[in-house]
Formats: C-alpha cells, sequence, structure tokens
C-alpha cells in the first residue's frame, strides 16, 4: 500500500505493508535514526516522537495510520540549525549518559513545556513516568528540561 | 524485531462504512483503535487478522463526553487523555480521573481509548472496572441496528465480549443520579503497571443515608467484577467506618484472583478488602462535600 505523510515538514510518499511500524517506516525507511527503537511492547519510550503534535511510542503506531498526518522526530527539533532549549537544556545539565532514551525523553519534554511552560519536578516526572533511562540518570533529566524552561522564560520575557 | 504477521489495512471513513467492511470481512478482521492492546498481541501472535480496519479516522464522530441532566455519554473513542482531562466529566464522576491518572503513561494515554479499553476486556483492566461501578451501558451498532447492553453482559469473559463481529461498540452511557461521589485506587508494581487489584467504589446519597452504593474490582477474577451483595449491605445505611468494613470484608471473600508474579491470592485478598473500604470512604466524602 501506499503511505503519504509529513515527516519534519517534509511530505514524503512510499510503498509499505501494511504491518510495518512506524518506528521501523522512521529508521529503515526514511533512515531517520535519531528515533530509537526500544522494548517493541510500548514500555520503554525510547521511541517517542510526535503524531499531529501529540507524543506517541512509535514501536505501537502502524506506519499506514500516521497517513495524511503529520510527524515529527528528534532531527526535526532544532531549528535553522539552532538547537532546541531542550536539546540545550541536555547538553548543559548531562541529561544524557549513553544517550539511548534521550530522543523519546526530548520529544515527550518539548511537548511538556508547549503545554505548561514552568512544570514543577513532579510534573516532569509524571510526564516521563512511560519512559524509561537505562543508566537511571532521571535525577539529571528533570534538571534539563527545568533548564530549558527557565532558559525559554528568561528568553521570551 | 516483533512484527504482527502480514494483514491488509484499512481505513474507516465512517461508522457505516466500518461496518459494511465488517460484514464482508466478518472474523478475519479486526478494529483498531489506539492500538497499545491489539498491537502488542498481534506482534506475540497471540492475535493474527487478516485485516486491519483503523478506526482513529472517525474521532471526530466517537470521540466527544456529552454531560446530560440524567447521564453521561462517552463516544468509545474518546481517548483517556481526553477523559483525564474533562472537568466537566471529573465533576459527573470523580473516579474517572482518579483512575485515568493511573492507566499506563501520558503517552500511551494520548492514543488508548474507552472502547478499546472495554472491546480487549482484561480482567485487569481499569475502565472496565470504573464502568462495571458506574453500572455503564454499551451501545454497539450493527448492519442491523443498535442495541444497548449492561457491563455484565457486555463482558462475556477474559478477552471475550458481546460485540458481534460485524458490530462496532460506539459509546458508553453512565446513568446519573443525585447525590454522587465515587473514587477509584489502585495498587500497581510501578507507574503505570497493570493493577495487582484496583476498586472503584460509587456510593449515591440522600438524607445522609445510602440510597445506593455498588464497587468494581478488577484483576481479581476473569472479569472486573461488580458485587452487587456489597450494594445490598450498603444500601439503607448511614454510612460509617463498621459499615465500610463489611463491605471490605464482603470484597475479599466474594472475588477470585490468582497467586502469580504481582502478588499472592492472600495478598490480593487483602487489597481488595483495603481498597473497597478506602474508595468507599472516598466517595462518601466526595458525595457529602
Amino acid at each position: 500500500m501506499q503511505v503519504t505523510m509529513t515527516v519534519n515538514d517534509v511530505e514524503v510518499t512510499r510503498e509499505i505493508e501494511g504491518r510495518l511500524l512506524l518506528v521501523h517506516f522512521l529508521r529503515d525507511v526514511l533512515s531517520l535514526t535519531g528515533t530509537h527503537w526500544g522494548c517493541d511492547t510500548s514500555n520503554c519510550g525510547t521511541c517517542v516522537v510526535w503524531l499531529d503534535g501529540e507524543p506517541v511510542k512509535s514501536c505501537t503506531v502502524l506506519a499506514a495510520m500516521a497517513g495524511g498526518h503529520e510527524v515529527r522526530t528528534v532531527e526535526g527539533l532544532a531549528k535553522g540549525g539552532e538547537l532546541d532549549p531542550i536539546q540545550e537544556g541536555f547538553r548543559q545539565c548531562h541529561g544524557l549518559q549513553c544517550g539511548f532514551c534521550t530522543p523519546g525523553m526530548m520529544m515527550t519534554c518539548r511537548a511538556l513545556l508547549d503545554k505548561n511552560p514552568d512544570p514543577t519536578d513532579g510534573e516532569i516526572r509524571e510526564a516521563i513516568s512511560g519512559q524509561i533511562c537505562r543508566c537511571t540518570g532521571y535525577a539529571t533529566i528533570v534538571r534539563s528540561v527545568r533548564w530549558a524552561a527557565v532558559h525559554e522564560a528568561a528568553v521570551t520575557q | 524485531m516483533q512484527v504482527p504477521a502480514p494483514f491488509e489495512y484499512e481505513r474507516a471513513t465512517s461508522v457505516d462504512q466500518a461496518i459494511g467492511l465488517l460484514e464482508r470481512l466478518g472474523s478475519s478482521a479486526r478494529l483498531v483503535a489506539g492500538g497499545h492492546s491489539l498491537l502488542p498481541m498481534m506482534k506475540l501472535r497471540l492475535a493474527n487478522f487478516e485485516y486491519l480496519i483503523d478506526i482513529n479516522p472517525l474521532h471526530a464522530e466517537l470521540g466527544y463526553i456529552k454531560i446530560q441532566t440524567d447521564e453521561v455519554r462517552i463516544g468509545a473513542l474518546t481517548r483517556h487523555r481526553e477523559l483525564l482531562e474533562s472537568d466537566d466529566l471529573a465533576g459527573a464522576f470523580p473516579i474517572f480521573r482518579d483512575a485515568e491518572r493511573v492507566i499506563a503513561d501520558p503517552v500511551v494515554r494520548n492514543r488508548g481509548t474507552l472502547g478499546g479499553s472495554l472491546c480487549q476486556a482484561d480482567p485487569s483492566e481499569d475502565l472496565s472496572a470504573v464502568c462495571t461501578t458506574l453500572d455503564a451501558s454499551c451501545v454497539i451498532r450493527g448492519p442491523r441496528g443498535e442495541r444497548v447492553v449492561s457491563m455484565e453482559e457486555f463482558h462475556v469473559g477474559p478477552y471475550e465480549t458481546a460485540v458481534g463481529d460485524d458490530e462496532i461498540l460506539i459509546e458508553v452511557r453512565l446513568p446519573r443520579r443525585p447525590g454522587h461521589g465515587s473514587a477509584y485506587e489502585k495498587v500497581e508494581r510501578r507507574a503505570g503497571d497493570w493493577a495487582v487489584v484496583s476498586s472503584g467504589a460509587a456510593v449515591w446519597l440522600a438524607d445522609g443515608k445510602i440510597v445506593d452504593a455498588r464497587v468494581g474490582l478488577a484483576a481479581v477474577g476473569p472479569n472486573t467484577t461488580g458485587i452487587p451483595e456489597i450494594s445490598d449491605t450498603l444500601r439503607g445505611n448511614t454510612p460509617s467506618e463498621e459499615l465500610f468494613e463489611q463491605a471490605g470484608a464482603i470484597a475479599a471473600r466474594s472475588c477470585d484472583p490468582n497467586t502469580d508474579q504481582r502478588g499472592s491470592a492472600d495478598y490480593k485478598r487483602h487489597l481488595a478488602d483495603e481498597l473497597t473500604r478506602r474508595t468507599l470512604r472516598k466517595a462518601v466524602e466526595r458525595a457529602r462535600s
């Protein structure tokens, strides 16, 4: 079957199998390997991308379901060569160790800040409660998101 | 890599068109909504279908929460996040927000739906317990029109519902009565996990007395379980700790948990007792406030 969707503002059309999962479409068909593929059971959250602006676990969404919709991946976070404040926060605050969970964490936390620009530590932890950092670096992830929140507030003032 | 066995993907354009497809394809087809139960089962070959009919495009038609004076009507494609965020729904039935806070995680809640949860008919599923507690009825549409069934009729057995091969669950109706309070509590091993045991309670008070009360338990038997004996014991009485204790004791002896990796049957009975008491206590507090 043929599927057409918008990925990081670019329209793509490909011939796919109905059973192809969105995570494999992104990684193997479009070569967007920033989105990681982890547990395959929607538990670990490393495959989180946005579907029409909302974080979803792309190992449990069919590529066909995304047809006609907008997908954004970690490759679509930076704008014009400038890192998104979330990315900069992870860099500044040591928000990643091995980096495996990082793309999913950043996509979820970017969506969190878009809805709630000044989240508490508790709200950040709730937002990423469906995502696992195998290095257990949660404290620095929370700190990174707070860095982005504070930084964005300073920029918009 | 886990991928489902090959199938044909069909996209629904309306409820009637989906029913037409189901009528033609029969048991070789399955509807998929959020997909967070069905796709993992298909990856593990626990479920295999030749056709998947994607009903996500029907969200505009089947995603709604209508608060009416005598009942609340919720479309089957309403997503967990929408149920969690609806202040009107939390006002009418506080049990929904309690439950939605502990269902899976925020990202999964962006996809999962009320109808998908009920149709999965997992005995540990939280919204089935909520709907049992609230005495919900389910509206099922098929080629011969619509029919309305109670939750008891809806859940035929584990992973088995009253929805026929050519039918679709389109709406859940929750009756409203005055003096209502409700609550939900779940014990889980980690954030977003299936329940070890969970309990929902709903009460309706008038003149300080319990006019009606219902308790629904999840993960303690082949189906989410409503317990009529608890309702009989509570009705007509003034709420008290002794009364909640009686209800808890009935819950513990009426349920049928299995020992598994989540806990022993005895521990689960203890939880059924304790959570029944806690949710009844909170439901009464809410009904009074």
